[in-house]
């Protein structure tokens, strides 16, 4: 199964769904499309934006590092966040906004303890630039680095509860490799959350 | 309903730039404050064509000082206040839109105001015209809707008062448009913004050719007053920044460096005064109070215990919220608002906030951004008209 039918399994229909970060608006179409949901974008990438407009997805300019103390306690069944949270500047704070926010938070990440990325730390004593996280250490935009596991410990401090989780590796899922020792061999981990 | 313009020409395959019309509507009008214009006039330029299915208009409704012309040159070679906008190939693309601009009752630009004559006393009405509501221009508005036979706009397009008029639309007029598009706009003015209405007012007021308003009876206007009002306005709508990167401290006339200063005018000076006068030449002082009045008035939640949620239950349309950076008189906070509203109240809304250092004004002038999220949204929406796949 591919990411977005992973996700839109947790997600009912017809329900009210936030994405945080939702690029021009791909996903969020395709979750519409198939689910009927009510479904808001946020973004602050100009040329993005105008993609989802395009598409007629709603979509609204606001900063995640600025706050999302203007949207209300429980005004969304889902708030989602794909391959963001790397990105934010206080990634467990805006965790707890999506869980005020909604009653449920599913989120994607790469996951850093990917054996790529270990291997390549490792060897060539260098941060490691791969196909899925392809910027120099200097240009990222992704400004943490965790692993599912440092991501599972933060949950426990911060109370929140991990309902559901999928790993979604490269050519190693073929084998259920990632299954098996997802930390060394799941790229992109999925977390449904809730509070 | 008398048409002093021919009808057929609404009917088929009508295509111009810049038409000017009129209509004078013989049906009453109950406006908010109960009183009843029992005839009125609006002027209205139409751009492009209307499509047989009659889908494809769109409302552009004016501002505070605005009028009819809105885009393409008048008969004076004069570009419209949106020129940059609308037109063919332009954001609002009068090659798939029909594009409807009206002045509106109480303005001064031919449509019925304190500056027409009241039949009933063979005068100007001057001081005496009606206070008007947003919700009076929406009214009228939907007179000339059904003049032109049109059931629902594709679009109703405003900035600052003409964004209100584009909420009033989608409150109180669901079912006859499929999008709004707000831009600078509020759900009701601040203090602030009131404060600085009351000035202009009182400049105006204060003009000894004012005559309480009566002044067009005494064949004078109040140009002092007037030109007073709209500097103050002029400076509001602008940013400190865009003033500063376009005159500085440039000296226009005389010599900062000599001993006698009294002969030095700045750039800015010489501007705001241009502004001012050439405002004073154009436009009505009695309308200026009236539509200063109809801003502060305005206060979309106020019939809804103060709930915008709650005024927008009914509506139905895809909303797009446009804010500019630098707008401290309606602020990005203001349409933060009018946007979180909506997607609590769960409608369809986008919003956006350009980032220009050109103040209010930012609505009127071009911008890449600005145009290119117009553009975008009005192509949903003419795809959503042709029933493709939204």
């Amino acid at each position: 199964m591919n990411i977005t039918a992973l996700i839109s399994n947790w997600i009912e229909s017809k329900s009210r769904l936030l994405d945080l970060g939702c690029g021009d608006g791909s996903l969020l179409k395709t979750l519409i499309d198939q689910l009927q949901v009510r479904g808001y974008g946020l973004e602050i990438d100009p040329v993005s934006i105008n993609n989802c407009i395009r598409k007629g997805i709603n979509v609204i300019e606001q900063d995640l590092n600025s706050g999302l103390t203007n949207l209300n306690d429980g005004s969304f069944d889902t708030v989602l966040m794909t391959q963001t949270l790397q990105s934010l500047r206080y990634p467990h704070l805006v965790l707890d906004e999506m869980l005020r926010i909604g009653d449920q938070a599913i989120i994607t990440f790469p996951n850093f303890g990917h054996w790529r990325t270990r291997a390549s730390l490792l060897f060539n004593g260098r941060m490691p630039v791969t196909k899925q996280l392809s910027y120099q250490w200097y240009d990222t935009p992704n400004i943490h680095f965790f692993t599912y596991k440092d991501f599972e410990t933060l949950c426990v401090e911060r109370q929140i509860k991990i309902v559901g989780r999928v790993f979604v590796g490269g050519y190693s899922s073929t084998l259920g490799m990632d299954r098996v020792w997802p930390n060394l061999f799941a790229q992109t981990a999925i977390y449904r959350l809730r509070k | 309903m008398q048409n002093e313009m021919n009808e057929k020409s609404f009917n088929d395959g009508l295509h111009a730039d810049a038409l000017t019309h009129e209509v004078t509507f013989e049906d009453p009008l109950t406006l908010a404050c109960g009183l009843i214009l029992p005839t009125h006039k609006l002027v209205f330029e139409t751009y492009g064509t209307l499509n047989k299915g009659r889908n494809n208009a769109i409302l552009i409704c004016h501002a505070l000082s605005g009028n009819q012309h809105a885009a393409g040159l008048n008969t004076e070679g004069r570009p419209g206040w949106w020129d940059h906008y609308i037109g063919p190939d332009k954001p609002i693309d009068t090659n798939k839109f029909f594009v409807v601009c009206p002045n509106n009752i109480g303005s001064c630009f031919g449509s019925t105001g304190p500056n027409t004559i009241n039949e009933d006393t063979d005068k100007s009405w001057g001081p005496d015209f009606p206070p008007l509501e947003v919700s009076d221009w929406v009214n009228s508005q939907v007179f000339l809707m059904e003049y032109l036979k049109i059931k629902c706009w594709s679009a109703v397009i405003g900035g600052s008062l003409g964004g209100m008029q584009a909420m009033h639309w989608a409150v109180s007029h669901s079912n006859r448009l499929k999008s709004a598009v707000v831009i600078a706009a509020s759900l009701k003015l601040s203090a602030q913004n009131i404060a600085f209405n009351e000035v202009a007012r009182r400049a105006i007021m204060s003009d000894p050719d004012f005559h309480d308003g009566a002044y067009l009876d005494q064949d004078i206007t109040p140009k002092q007053g007037l030109a007073l009002a709209r500097m103050i306005g002029h400076l509001t709508y602008l940013s400190d920044s865009a003033l500063g990167r376009k005159f500085g401290r440039l000296v226009r006339n005389g010599d900062l460096d000599a001993a006698e200063k009294a002969l030095v005018e700045f750039e800015i000076s010489s501007y705001l005064n241009y502004q001012g006068d050439k405002f004073a030449d154009n436009f009505d002082a009695n309308s200026y109070i009236l539509i200063t009045k109809m801003l502060d008035y305005f206060d979309l939640a106020q019939s809804f215990n103060d709930e915008a949620v709650d005024a927008f239950s009914k509506s139905s349309c895809n909303f797009l919220i446009v804010s500019f950076s630098s707008d401290w008189r309606f602020s990005p906070q203001c349409s933060k608002e009018i946007t979180d509203a909506l997607i609590e109240a769960n409608k369809n809304v986008s919003y956006l906030q350009i980032d220009s250092d050109q103040g209010h004004d930012a609505f009127l002038l071009p911008n890449r951004r600005y145009e290119d999220g117009l553009r975008a949204f009005l192509f949903a929406t003419s795809n959503h008209l042709n029933g493709a796949v939204k």
